[in-house]
């Protein structure tokens, strides 16, 4: 990505350019912009067919009553399950990532990143399943566990679920399908680390640790803050393994054990959408365009912070 | 420091190097923690969970407490830390194996030939097969594709090529990156409001899936075809220049065939990236019992809205048995569409090897 910065080379003189020259040109020009277009056509068709959805009559938000009350608890599901997964991936992420990058043996080092890189494709209606149908009645008694240990936290205040179908399971499987893309990012940060500044640590007589901790952190601090935001944009727009793990109900609640847990906007789309009326659909459309809108700024943000990192270290 | 102190224990502070613990000193504690763990989880009929789980909160404070005793408190935290790294991967490796292990274990019984090629049209109770979502699946991923390479492979042609360092080139960079954020339900969304507004409410077609699974493959294309068209070298395009060809016939003839296989393999990736969106395809697409091989007539089904169906919609469970057919079945389809995934994932890594780009 340095080719940003390096100023174009002046071309001494155009050559003459024949029609196949220009046509090529043209096409190749058309698709860049086909895809600007595209971007561009999502918020404009969401934004025709979601506006409507704005203000529908009472009925059409059963159980609440209009638009915002409809979509109050599912982004206050969708940030708590986000963030949620935050917690418990990014440390696993960036531990992996400092093994691939600086404790694997380099023999084990290719064949990890590999299995991580294969979590990544695995599709997310297979997570759902898996985490519906298997991880959450083997969660069933860390659920009791931590209502029987910890139920002063108001997280933990139970009753807990008989089903595991909650809250925590679905941030634990959420928490597995981002950490390969917050691992992927970090890792490569990690591993442009300039090695002289490494060496010269170890060479003061650093352990591994304070090497990692005095050289290659400083240098990736931006950059894993970028992988983290990449992570949280997924975790905001999972929707399949969502709306197979959660019951949901429309509540506001910080208790992730029990049987009543809030739906994410992502997931209410899909599990209401079957049955949804022409008029439903204008407000569900309305949920998908706020969830964009979201995600949109946290890549945005993310992708910009890259960019800015990439910059600065190419100087 | 303590330089200036020219003491008696002269020899001791000239020493060079600090004690060290012994190179198996780790494998020591963990068996040492293994077994310590062993005691209480046998008398009071832990799983091997909480065995593993309790050897490790043990080798974790055993380790660094030695080597504080033996060496000093930095060498201790290093400790810690190299043992919390490990840990770290060997925890994330456990979901990836029970993921694999669960599907494979549940789904092989389950796939026969009358699975694989029968659909679900009439179909009450056991029995059916997944053969009208398999040609669906194909059906919205082969249009997807070919939406999708033309479009994302000329973008990378324009963005190496022609638009290198413009702005335009810039902000479709920044913005294709973006892109690939884009949750997949939202591109659902949008395929549904473009056919809504062409074709009614009541519209549902395959060829909407194709159009929104190419909205989320587009960006993965136009990333692997840019970056492999940049590691052609440039001596490449000089060369040919030099004998008079013009630029698009050095794009067509030299620059492409030198990059294809490394495009193939990016191309290979994004289509085992799609083949297993759901949530499009579920808003879109919808679902049917029947085969429907016409992407621009009504609901077609494909095999990852199968799965999602035979888990929601699982049917009544028969008298004597412990699950509803429809679990069954959705066990299945999984297995068949990771091993389509894992296949082209597969496919993709050869293709790579075998035409890695030729340098200079």
């Amino acid at each position: 990505m340095s080719v940003i910065t390096s100023s174009p080379e002046k071309a001494p003189a155009k050559p003459p350019r024949s029609r196949g020259d220009r046509l090529f040109a043209g096409t190749a020009k058309g698709a860049g912009l086909a895809i600007l277009a595209a971007l561009a056509g999502v918020f404009i068709f969401l934004t025709i067919e979601g506006v409507p959805g704005l203000s529908q009559t009472e009925a059409t938000y059963a159980p609440n009553h209009d638009f915002l009350s409809y979509v109050g608890p599912l982004i206050y599901g969708t940030i708590l399950a986000a963030v949620l997964a935050l917690l418990l991936a990014v440390p696993f992420a960036f531990g992996i990532a400092l093994f691939i990058s600086h404790y694997a043996p380099r023999k084990l080092a290719v064949p990890v990143a590999y299995v991580i890189d294969l979590l990544a494709a695995v599709p997310s209606v297979v997570f759902g399943l898996w985490g519906a149908r298997s991880l959450a009645t083997y969660l069933v008694p860390v659920h009791d566990w931590l209502y029987g240990h910890l139920s002063f936290l108001p997280f933990f205040a139970g009753p807990p679920s008989v089903t595991g179908r909650t809250i925590f399971t679905a941030g634990i499987v959420l928490a597995i399908m981002i950490l390969p893309i917050i691992t992927a990012i970090s890792r490569e940060v990690f591993a442009q680390t300039p090695r002289l500044d490494q060496e010269a640590a170890l060479a003061l007589g650093a352990t591994r640790w304070e090497m990692v901790r005095l050289s290659v952190f400083p240098y990736a601090k931006s950059g894993m803050v970028s992988a983290v935001m990449l992570g949280l944009g997924r975790a905001l727009g999972e929707t399949m393994a969502v709306a197979m793990v959660l019951s949901a109900s429309p509540v506001y609640t910080l208790n992730l054990i029990s049987n009543t847990n809030p739906a994410t906007v992502a997931s209410n789309i899909a599990s209401s959408f079957a049955e949804a009326t022409p008029a439903k659909l204008h407000v569900l459309i309305a949920t998908g365009l706020v969830l964009f809108a979201v995600t949109f700024a946290v890549n945005f943000a993310a992708r910009w912070v890259v960019g800015r990192n990439e910059r600065r270290m190419a100087r | 420091m303590t330089t200036s102190e020219v003491a008696p224990d002269l020899a001791a502070s000239m020493r060079l190097s600090h004690p060290r613990l012994p190179r198996w000193a780790p494998v020591l504690v963990a068996v040492l923690a293994v077994a310590a763990a062993g005691l209480p989880a046998m008398l009071l009929g832990w799983s091997v969970v909480g065995w593993l789980a309790l050897a490790l909160v043990l080798f974790l404070v055993a380790l660094p407490g030695w080597s504080m005793a033996v060496e000093n408190n930095r060498a201790a935290l290093d400790r810690l830390m190299t043992t919390l790294i490990w840990a770290a991967f060997g925890i994330a490796v456990i979901p990836l194996l029970w993921l694999i292990w669960t599907v494979v274990s549940k789904g092989a019984s389950v796939i026969n030939m009358e699975f694989l090629t029968y659909s679900m049209r009439n179909v009450v109770g056991e029995g059916g097969g997944i053969y009208h979502a398999l040609i669906g699946t194909l059906l919205v991923t082969a249009a997807a594709a070919a939406i999708s390479i033309p479009v994302g492979i000329f973008a990378a042609i324009y963005l190496v090529e022609y638009g290198k360092g413009t702005v335009l080139g810039r902000w479709i960079t920044f913005l294709v990156d973006v892109m690939t954020g884009i949750p997949s339900i939202v591109a659902g969304l949008f395929a549904l409001s473009l056919f809504v507004l062409l074709f009614g409410p009541e519209v549902r077609m395959g060829f909407g899936g194709s159009v929104a699974l190419s909205l989320l493959m587009i960006p993965i294309v136009v990333r692997s075809a840019e970056e492999m068209l940049r590691l052609v070298p440039g001596d490449l395009r000089e060369a040919s220049y030099a004998l008079g060809v013009p630029k698009w016939r050095t794009i067509t003839r030299v620059v492409l065939p030198t990059a294809m296989g490394g495009i193939i393999t990016g191309v290979t990736l994004a289509i085992a990236r799609v083949i297993g969106e759901t949530a499009p395809l579920l808003v879109i697409a919808g679902k049917t019992d029947s085969v429907n091989a016409n992407l621009f007539n009504e609901r077609m089904s494909t095999l990852p809205v199968y799965i999602y169906y035979s888990f929601t919609q699982p049917g009544i469970t028969p008298p004597g048995a412990t699950e509803a057919p429809g679990i069954a079945r959705a066990w299945g389809a999984a297995l068949v569409l990771i091993v389509i995934v894992m296949v082209l994932n597969l496919l993709a890594r050869v293709i790579g090897k075998f035409f890695a780009p030729k340098k200079g």
